[in-house]
């Protein structure tokens, strides 16, 4: 038999911890194995299973670029048994992975068109990877926008990023906190994500918009990018659901036929109108 | 049965309830759980030998619940466990309508909980002699003998969890055994696992079992589960003279202490 | 490979059985315990029990049991390693007594285990097990192979075929090379094939509904009423998935025991309302009726349209082990009528 264990996973030692936001936080992984890190590649939407051995796997996308080589990020909030135990981990400390699955953003398609970011939460994670990949390949696109916003400044997340961003003369970068959020320094925008994206009223013209977000969030940026001009093929987001294998087998993904696991994460609005509303 | 069948028609004409659970015609020899919710569809409720089901399964259940006010055919399986549920504060005197039923057929005016006490109080609802028989059995092995005998039987066991989808008492939202933080038992279906999982189940029910055996006859392997739950009653009524699912204020015996109760468990 | 057929009297059923044990298989066969029969780790032909309609549970689990380990790990504080399973010391199986239906099973297991990514524990399994179907002879009302396209003396998925003709002999179909290599091993016990006609020694299974009425048409009916109206009765416990031959969901869970442990695949099930919770709570598939739907339309929609297999094989077991009556068939002739409408 030469197919290999699709289970086993990598082992990964954490170089690096960040602390993001209450509860969430940045693990920066190296390939324990070199040749293993070496054969190591992955695109960006790309996600992968974590391990706590004798805990178990969680899911979440792979955070950082693909152009930033010899390391992985995930960002994971503190919510399960999985997340926690990872949260009582230490730099130094080994975790399982496996990966890369599922599909990409399609970053090649999108080359020569302006780019705008729209992200929510803990949802910035699976943008950031793309955001970084489009950054470091700026010359490929023309405008970029980004819009983030959390429900308390102590809620955003990759903080130094921000500032990153936020410093950049070839990136415009809004951040918001949800009302009663802001704190006495705050200098960003007060408002939930839609409303300041209609604010901010970003040109549709030769423009991708990429949202990921809490389900709300999600459901009410759609009709203001529609009404800003965006096509349905023209938007994309990342679904999330609950997953065991990540390769099609385990059952649990499934919205309708579509295979979340090997078909998306990522979905253009158009692919996500026609499935059924189970996800 | 007419009774039974005129008194849903009514009720869901008047609008009383909007859903009638009662046994209609199965697919094999046995009925299966009807829901009526219209009033000429009432003549396919039936009631004879092959309705066995304790229907009491459907009351919490949110699917149903969301049809709207129930009424339920209730034999003394179904009343018994709507003792329990009122006593556990999961249902409240006419949340639901109760068409009783006698084990012959006949419908029984049943308006309160206070009319169900009355009426469970002239049955008799000891165990019988058939299932004191089972016990008989289990009580005379010796203790290696026993172990030998239920890890044969808890082999079979799949974790398909059955048992616990068919009682109308395992309405926990979340079970024990669905939790993870702290994993109190393993998810795997291997001898531990599966012994754990049936042990605490049983103590789960301790008290609060009426008996009904819906888990054995649920089981796909044909696991005797009520022989522990039949041997909790047992116990319950050797050590706190209770019988359970008689009343709708009822106190569990294993949630509560009294001066007079033994402490022959010490040793 | 071209169908080839042998005859094989009644007395040598037993010798075929004995040369196979002889030859180091470990022989899972139909055995009648406490009432049930089914497939179980056999030493004698005597153990063996020829008079059931179908066991109680499928085959599936010689290559995908209940629990399978998947990975083995150490670990303590500092640190943690994970260790590959050693799938060559799998054991040779032969799947004695299988019905037809069962051997059908395989294929959409296979499809499953297989999709883009191959599961190579589970093929490993496979590869190791010869299958040795008997066909029917009997069925009940609960059996509808003949409408999912099988038939209770198909070939499809055995290795080697045997049907019980009038004087009790077997007509011995052999179907693959895995097939003949058993032959090889008792080519004494085999004849010039039978003259008399298979068909008629078979059972007769109704056709009860055209299959591809539904999986034509599963568009036309994930949003109806039906799904509501079928599964209020149902109570959401596992006992369909957990007996049906091509169930294939699983879980992962890890296992410790000191600084030692395993991680495991076990089996699962759509139908518990906890499948596909999210942490946060949010569950897609909220009510049973979305769970149900999900069940067949796993089944007669997504797998015919993404793998290329039916997902069932009509066996029946679900209905025979439902505790509330879920027939399946009825609830597929249901669905099929109501394309017409």
């Amino acid at each position: 038999m030469s197919e290999k264990n699709l289970y086993l996973p990598y082992s990964m030692i954490i170089e690096k911890v960040t602390e993001e936001a209450p509860f969430v936080k940045t693990f920066r992984l190296k390939f324990e194995n070199e040749k293993e890190a070496n054969n190591f590649s992955f695109k960006t939407g790309q996600f992968g299973e974590y391990s706590v051995f004798g805990e178990g796997e969680s899911t979440f996308c792979i955070a950082s670029s693909p152009t930033k080589k010899g390391y992985i990020e995930c960002t994971f909030r503190q919510a399960g048994r999985v997340t926690t135990a990872l949260s009582n981990l230490e730099e130094g400390n080994t975790i399982g992975f496996r990966g890369p699955y599922g599909n990409i953003f399609p970053i090649d398609d999108w080359k020569g068109k302006s780019l705008l970011f729209i992200a929510g939460g803990i949802a910035l994670p699976p943008m950031r990877s793309v955001i970084w990949n489009c950054l470091d390949l700026r010359e490929n696109f023309k405008d970029v926008t980004i819009i983030y916003g959390a429900r308390s400044v102590a809620d955003l997340v990759y903080k130094q990023e921000l500032r990153d961003w936020e410093e950049r003369p070839d990136v415009k970068m809004v951040t918001t906190v949800d009302p009663g959020g802001e704190t006495p320094d705050w200098n960003g925008e007060v408002g939930f994500v839609p409303t300041i994206l209609e604010k901010t009223a970003p040109s549709s013209k030769d423009t991708i918009a990429i949202v990921c977000g809490p389900p709300i969030m999600i459901k009410y940026t759609f009709p203001v990018l529609e009404k800003l001009g965006f096509s349905d093929d023209n938007i994309y987001t990342t679904l999330e659901n609950r997953m065991k294998c990540g390769f099609g087998k385990c059952g649990r993904c499934n919205v309708g036929k579509v295979f979340v696991c090997k078909d998306g994460p990522v979905f253009t609005l158009t692919q996500l109108k026609q499935l059924p509303a189970e996800y | 049965m007419d009774d039974i069948r005129k008194k849903a028609k009514e009720l869901l004409e008047n609008k009383t309830v909007q859903v009638v659970i009662g046994y209609g015609k199965g697919s094999g020899e046995e009925a299966r759980a009807i829901f009526v919710r219209d009033a000429a569809k009432t003549d396919q409720l039936i009631f004879d030998e092959t309705c066995l089901q304790n229907l009491a399964v459907y009351i919490l259940k949110h699917e149903v619940k969301h049809l709207g006010k129930i009424a339920i055919v209730a034999t003394s399986s179904v009343l018994r466990s709507i003792m329990i549920l009122a006593s556990e504060q999961q249902l409240k005197d006419g949340d639901l309508v109760v068409l009783g039923i006698t084990s012959d057929g006949k419908y029984i005016d049943l308006p309160n909980f206070k009319a169900i006490e009355d009426y469970l109080a002239t049955l008799n609802v000891s165990i019988t002699d058939k299932e004191k028989e089972l016990l008989k059995m289990i009580d005379a092995m010796t203790m290696e003998e026993r172990w030998a005998w239920w890890q044969n039987e808890f082999s079979k066991c799949f974790k398909c969890y059955a048992c616990r989808s068919a009682c109308p008492m395992c309405y926990c939202p979340k079970c024990t055994t669905d939790s993870n933080q702290p994993q109190w038992i393993p998810v795997a279906s291997h001898q531990l696992g599966n012994m754990e999982w049936h042990l605490m189940r049983a103590m789960h029910l301790a008290g609060r079992c009426i008996n009904c055996g819906e888990c054995a006859k649920a089981c796909p392997m044909d696991i005797p589960l009520n022989l522990l739950t039949y041997k909790m009653i047992d116990e319950m009524n050797a050590n706190f003279g209770v019988t359970v699912g008689m009343k709708p204020d009822a106190v569990f015996a294993l949630s509560t202490f009294k001066n007079e109760d033994k402490e022959n468990f010490i040793r | 490979m071209e169908i080839e057929k042998k005859l094989l009297k009644k007395a040598s059923l037993e010798k075929l059985f004995e040369k196979l044990k002889a030859d180091g298989k470990k022989m899972y066969a139909p055995v009648k315990k406490d009432k049930l029969v089914n497939f179980a780790l056999v030493d004698t032909f005597g153990e063996i029990c020829d008079d059931y309609i179908l066991t109680v549970k499928s085959a599936k689990s010689v290559a995908f049991p209940k629990i399978e380990k998947i990975v083995d790990y150490e670990h303590s504080k500092n640190s943690s390693k994970a260790i590959d399973i050693d799938v060559s010391n799998f054991p040779e199986v032969v799947l004695w007594g299988v019905r037809p239906c069962d051997a059908v099973g395989f294929d959409s297991l296979d499809a499953i285990f297989t999709w883009d990514y191959k599961d190579n524990i589970y093929l490993a399994r496979l590869e190791k097990t010869s299958i040795i179907s008997f066909s029917c002879f009997k069925s009940d009302n609960n059996c509808f192979c003949t409408s999912v396209n099988g038939n209770p003396g198909g070939t499809k998925g055995s290795d080697i075929l045997l049907t019980k003709i009038s004087n009790g002999d077997y007509l011995v179909e052999i179907i693959t090379e895995k097939g003949k290599q058993i032959i090889a091993k008792a080519p004494e016990l085999f004849e010039a094939a039978p003259t008399e006609e298979k068909d008629k020694n078979l059972t007769n299974v109704p056709i009860k509904f055209n299959v591809k009425d539904i999986t034509e048409n599963s568009a036309k009916f994930f949003e109806n009423d039906l799904w509501v109206e079928q599964s209020l009765r149902c109570i959401g416990c596992g006992a369909c998935a957990f007996v049906c031959p091509t169930c294939a969901c699983f879980d992962i869970q890890d296992e410790s025991a000191g600084k030692n442990g395993t991680r495991l695949r076990l089996w699962d099930s759509c139908c518990f309302s906890l499948f596909t919770m999210h942490t946060s709570g949010h569950n897609p598939r909220e009510v049973q009726s979305q769970r149900w739907r999900q069940r067949i339309m796993h089944k007669f929609s997504y797998m015919p349209e993404r793998l290329n297999v039916v997902g069932c094989i009509g066996c029946g077991r679900c209905s025979r082990a439902c505790p509330v009556d879920m027939n399946i068939s009825e609830h597929l002739i249901n669905l099929a009528e109501e394309v017409k409408k």
